[in-house]
C-alpha cells in the first residue's frame, strides 16, 4: 500500500468510528475528515492538485449536463456528488414549506377520519401512507408528524401506539427504497450512476410494493392483540381532532399542495425531460421561497444545514478512497471471493449493506460501496445494474432492523419516548429484525430471479 | 425574593446532599426540583414516575443515536424533557434549587445561578448507604461507585464542565466536617451573600 493509500483509509476509518460513537456532531466529523482528506492525502502523499480538483467537482456544477441532460447520461460519482447536494437542499426547503401549512398532520388526521377511526384499517392506512409519502420526502420528516400523530390519536383511541408507530418507521424505510430520492442511498446511486426516477420505481420500486403488501401481513399477524380496543372504551368518534384545524394557513396550504403535485411530477417524468434532480431540486427550492414572502427567511433558517455538511464532508473522504486506488482493491477483493458468480455477488453487496447499515450509517456506506460496484462490474464483468438494486435495497431496508440503523427509527422512538413510550432494543428488534429478515431475503430472491 | 436565584447542586451518591438541598429550598422558601421533577413529568406523559426514575440521570447507552436533535436513547430524552422543563421555569423567571440534572449548564446563562458541589467522607456515604440500604459495606462501596460513575457520566455528557471540578462551583463543600444542618445552613449563608452581591 502506498503511503496515500494509508492516510485515506485511516481517515476514513477515524470518520466512521467518529460517526459511530456519536460524541462530536456527524457534519463536523466528515467536514474534518474532508479537510484532512485533501490536505494529507492530495496535498501531503500524492501533491496532486487534479485529485483535488477531481473530489471538490466544481466544475461540474456549471456545466449544461449537470441542469439538464439528453437521453440518459452518467453523471462522474468521483468526488463531491453536488447533484445530490442540491437535490437534498432543495426538498428540504419544500418540505419546510409544507410542514409550515400544516399539510402533513392535515393528511395524517384525514386520513384517520376516511377510516372512521378504527384501529385495524388505520394502523394499516398509516402503514401505507408512510411508504408513499417516503418515496417523495424524506422519511425522518414523514416519521415525526406520522409518530406524532399516531401517539396522539391512540391515547384518544386507547390503543397502544408503539406497534403503530414500529410498522410506520419499517414502510418508510420500505417506501423510501422505492424511488430515487426516496432514501440518500438511492440518491447517491441514482446521480452517481446516472439512474432515472422510472429507473428505481420499475426495480427497487416493484420489489418495494411487493415487500410492502407481506410487510403489512406480518404486522397485521405479529399486533392484532394490540390492536383490540378494550370493552367499554369506546370513543366518541365526533370529540376527535377535525383535520381542517390542522391547516395553518389555507392560501399556504393550497400553495404547498401544488408544489409537492409539481415536485412528483418533475421526479417521475425526469427521464423524459431531460431535468436532473438537481435542476428540480433548486427549481422547487425557489418556488417554495418565493410563494411563502416573509416566511421564506424562517424556512431558510429551519434548512437542516448540518445534513448538508455532513455529505459535503463525506463525499470528501470518499473521494480519498477514490483518488489512491483503494475501493478498485475491495471490489477486486469481492469478484474474488465471488469467483465471477453474480449471484453471490449480488448475494454478498444485499447482506453485507443490510448487516452494516443495521449498526451504522447507511449513507456514508452507500457513498463508499457506489464506486466499489462499479469497479466490480467492470472488472468482473457483469450488469452494474443488478449490484446497483442490491446495494439499494441492502442499504435502505438494513437499518430497519434496530433502532439506531436509520433515521426514521430514531425520529419514531424519540417521539414515542416524549410521550411516555419506552421503545426498548428488545422490543424493537423483536418484530423489525425479522421483517428486515423477510425483505431483505424478498430482494435477492427477486434480484436472482429477474436479472441473474 | 426580588432577585431570581437558581441554586444547581451537585453531590455525591450518600453524601445526603438531597436533604442539605431541600433544607436550602425550605430555608430560602424556593421550590426545589429533585426526584419530583419526575412526577410532574409524568402527570404529561402518562407513565409512572417510579418507571422513569429507572432512567433518570443516567448515561444514554452506548447503542444510541442522535438525529435532528431526535434521541433513540429513553435516558437522553428524559434528561431533555427535564432540561426543557427547568428552562421553562427559569424564563418565567422563577427561583429554586436544582437537585443534579446538569442546571449548572442548562441554565448557565441565567446571571442569579449559584453552583454548588456537595460531598462526604468516604466512610460517611458508606455508613448512610449501609444504613438507608439495609446492605453490607462491601455493598454499599460498590454502589457508591456504581452511582457516582454514572452521574459523572450523565453529567458530563450534557454539560460543558466537567463533574465536581471545583472550577466550575461557586462553593465545594464536604458535610463531613460539620453535618448536615451546619452544612446546611452555611450554604444558606453563602447564598444570601452572593444574592446581596448581584
Amino acid at each position: 500500500m502506498t503511503v496515500a493509500q494509508v492516510l485515506a483509509v485511516l481517515v476514513f476509518a477515524t470518520m466512521f468510528i467518529m460517526i459511530v460513537l456519536d460524541k462530536i456532531e456527524r457534519h463536523y466529523v466528515t467536514m474534518a475528515c474532508g479537510v484532512l482528506t485533501i490536505g494529507l492525502v492530495f496535498g501531503a502523499a500524492m501533491r496532486s492538485m487534479e485529485a483535488i480538483k477531481e473530489t471538490l467537482n466544481v466544475s461540474s456544477i456549471f456545466t449544461k449536463d449537470f441542469w439538464i441532460v439528453s437521453g440518459t447520461a452518467e453523471e462522474s460519482s468521483s468526488g463531491i456528488n453536488w447533484a445530490t447536494i442540491i437535490f437534498i437542499a432543495g426538498m428540504m426547503v419544500m418540505v419546510e414549506g409544507m410542514a409550515n401549512a400544516g399539510f402533513f398532520r392535515w393528511l395524517c388526521m384525514r386520513l384517520a377520519k376516511l377510516v372512521n377511526y378504527k384501529p385495524v384499517p388505520l394502523f394499516i392506512t398509516f402503514m401505507i401512507m408512510a411508504a408513499v409519502l417516503s418515496m417523495f420526502i424524506d422519511s425522518i420528516t414523514v416519521i415525526l408528524f406520522l409518530a406524532a400523530v399516531t401517539v396522539e390519536l391512540a391515547k384518544l383511541l386507547k390503543i397502544d401506539p408503539v406497534p403503530m408507530i414500529l410498522a410506520e418507521i419499517f414502510c418508510a424505510n420500505l417506501g423510501g427504497s422505492a424511488t430515487m430520492c426516496g432514501d440518500p442511498p438511492n440518491i447517491i446511486i441514482g446521480t452517481g450512476l446516472g439512474y432515472s426516477f422510472e429507473d428505481f420505481l420499475t426495480n427497487t420500486g416493484v420489489i418495494a410494493g411487493i415487500c410492502l403488501v407481506i410487510i403489512i401481513v406480518y404486522f397485521y399477524i405479529v399486533y392484532k392483540k394490540d390492536l383490540v380496543q378494550k370493552e367499554g372504551e369506546k370513543v366518541d368518534v365526533a370529540s376527535l381532532p377535525n383535520p381542517k384545524e390542522a391547516i395553518t394557513n389555507m392560501k399556504d396550504f393550497v400553495i404547498s399542495c401544488i408544489i409537492f403535485a409539481c415536485a412528483v411530477v418533475m421526479l417521475i417524468t425526469h427521464a423524459k425531460t431531460g431535468l436532473t434532480v438537481a435542476f428540480i431540486g433548486i427549481f422547487i427550492a425557489i418556488i417554495t421561497l418565493l410563494t411563502s414572502g416573509k416566511k421564506s427567511i424562517a424556512i431558510l433558517k429551519k434548512v437542516d444545514y448540518k445534513t448538508i455538511f455532513f455529505f459535503i464532508g463525506l463525499f470528501m473522504v470518499v473521494g480519498g478512497l477514490e483518488q489512491t486506488g483503494i475501493l478498485e482493491v475491495i471490489a477486486a477483493f469481492i469478484g474474488k471471493i465471488s469467483g465471477g458468480n453474480l449471484k453471490l455477488m449480488v448475494a454478498i453487496i444485499i447482506w453485507l449493506s443490510a448487516t452494516a447499515s443495521a449498526f451504522v450509517d447507511n449513507i456514508p456506506f452507500a457513498a463508499t460501496m457506489l464506486p466499489v460496484i462499479k469497479s466490480l462490474a467492470a472488472t468482473a464483468g457483469v450488469d452494474l445494474e443488478t449490484l446497483a438494486w442490491a446495494l439499494s435495497m441492502g442499504t435502505d431496508i438494513g437499518g430497519s432492523a434496530t433502532p439506531i440503523g436509520a433515521s426514521a427509527n430514531v425520529v419514531g422512538t424519540s417521539v414515542a419516548a416524549k410521550n411516555g413510550y419506552h421503545i426498548t432494543w428488545g422490543k424493537y428488534c423483536k418484530s423489525a429484525a425479522p421483517a428486515t429478515i423477510i425483505v431483505v431475503t424478498i430482494s435477492m430472491l427477486f434480484i436472482f430471479f429477474r436479472y441473474c | 425574593m426580588d432577585k431570581q436565584v437558581i441554586i444547581a447542586i451537585n453531590r455525591e451518591f450518600g453524601s445526603d446532599g438531597h436533604i442539605i438541598a431541600r433544607m436550602i429550598a425550605e430555608q430560602l422558601g424556593m421550590e426545589i426540583y429533585d426526584r419530583a421533577l419526575l412526577d410532574k413529568l409524568s402527570e404529561n406523559m402518562n407513565v409512572d414516575a417510579d418507571y422513569l426514575e429507572k432512567y433518570d440521570e443516567k448515561p444514554k447507552g452506548l447503542f444510541s443515536k442522535r438525529v435532528m436533535g431526535e434521541s433513540s436513547s429513553f435516558e437522553e430524552n428524559l434528561a431533555l424533557m427535564q432540561f426543557d422543563y427547568l428552562k421553562q421555569r427559569a424564563a418565567e423567571g422563577e427561583s429554586f434549587v436544582v437537585v443534579g440534572r446538569c442546571a449548572g449548564s442548562v441554565l448557565k446563562d441565567y446571571p442569579g445561578l449559584i453552583r454548588i458541589f456537595i460531598s462526604a467522607d468516604m466512610k460517611d456515604k458508606v455508613a448512610r448507604t449501609m444504613a438507608k440500604h439495609n446492605i453490607s459495606e462491601d455493598r454499599a462501596i460498590l454502589k457508591i461507585n456504581r452511582h457516582d460513575a454514572k452521574r459523572k457520566s450523565y453529567h458530563n455528557t450534557y454539560s460543558d464542565y466537567k463533574w465536581g471540578d471545583s472550577r466550575h462551583y461557586d462553593i465545594c463543600i464536604n458535610n463531613s466536617k460539620l453535618g448536615i444542618e451546619k452544612t446546611a445552613s452555611i450554604l444558606v449563608e453563602f447564598i444570601k451573600g452572593m444574592i446581596d452581591n448581584f
